[in-house]
């Protein structure tokens, strides 16, 4: 074992450890706000496991759409549905738990097996691309070329289909006159029955 | 290095993804567990693009394309628990019954 290849496992080391530990975090966190901080520390650490991989571009798309983008928008839905409250007792939860638990310990032996026992075709030789930029944008515009318009398009009906769950629905007149309200700051909400299980 | 070590770390992410997605209470919580499946995967595709086809690198471009419908994913999934806050009032799992007979 040559130093570039120690100190890419011990590197490897370090970026599992913190990922899986920030990922348990996230899971078993009492407190949904260190969840959301915890999660930010699996993306970057993912971030590092993506550069072990040869992947620049994608370790920066990483950094930039997960800890940029979807934790910040977590970290506002926290903050926007951060309410204090006990939950309510539910019978079973523990047995569920135990139950869930014995499930992923055993898929995970199952991925484990299958991954030990596939004779993997290994590529020989050392025919690296020079630049994954490059090798990435050649793929994105050619054969990958409608995946990629496909994308954009699903990008842009998500982003429209976001706006209109989330909006509130504001009334713009007085429903007693018909007159246009009189507000200063806070535009009235248009009364919404809520809907109360039995 | 090798692909097994990956491709066993990736399987423990996805892993502890599914225990959070059907163990959590908090409708947030069951978004970032699906962050952490869909992560879990995309470190799979790479491991695979890395050390099968390092020529031709098809797997970084599926891993690109994961990473779009995951942001996409956690909009809307956050739009949907913000309207279903207004409407109950709380953010518990158990209490979402509304497709429940």
């Amino acid at each position: 074992m040559n130093l570039s290849e120690g100190v890419q496992l011990v590197s490897f080391g370090i970026l599992t450890f913190l990922m899986l530990g920030a990922a348990l975090g996230v899971v078993l966190s009492p407190s949904v706000v260190y969840s959301a901080f915890l999660l930010g520390l699996t993306f970057s650490s993912m971030a590092g496991l993506y550069l072990l991989l040869n992947a620049d571009f994608v370790a920066a798309a990483q950094i930039l759409v997960y800890v940029g983008a979807v934790n910040v928008l977590i970290l506002f839905g926290v903050m926007l549905v951060n309410k204090r409250q006990d939950y309510r007792k539910e019978t079973g939860l523990l047995l569920r738990q135990l139950l869930t638990a014995v499930v992923c310990f055993g898929l995970f032996a199952l991925l484990g097996a299958v991954t030990v026992i596939t004779p993997w075709q290994i590529a020989e030789g050392v025919t690296r691309v020079d630049s994954s930029v490059i090798a990435l944008a050649k793929h994105l515009f050619s054969d990958y070329l409608l995946p990629f318009e496909v994308a954009s398009v699903l990008l842009l009906m998500a982003m429209i289909g976001a706006i209109v769950l989330a909006r509130r629905d504001l009334l713009m007149e007085d429903p007693e006159t018909g007159m246009p309200a009189e507000t200063e700051l806070a535009l009235p909400e248009r009364p919404r029955e809520t809907v109360v299980s039995e | 290095m090798e692909l097994n070590y990956f491709l066993l770390v990736a399987a423990a992410l996805f892993c502890i993804g599914i225990y959070g997605l059907v163990t959590s209470r908090n409708a947030i919580r069951v978004l970032m567990s699906i962050e952490l499946m869909l992560n879990a995967v995309n470190l799979n595709l790479m491991a695979f693009s890395n050390f099968l086809d390092p020529d031709d690198i098809r797997g970084q471009v599926f891993s690109v394309f994961v990473i779009t419908i995951a942001a996409a994913e956690a909009a809307v999934g956050l739009a949907i628990v913000l309207a279903i806050y207004r409407n109950r009032d709380t953010v518990d799992m158990e209490q979402f019954n509304l497709l429940k007979w």
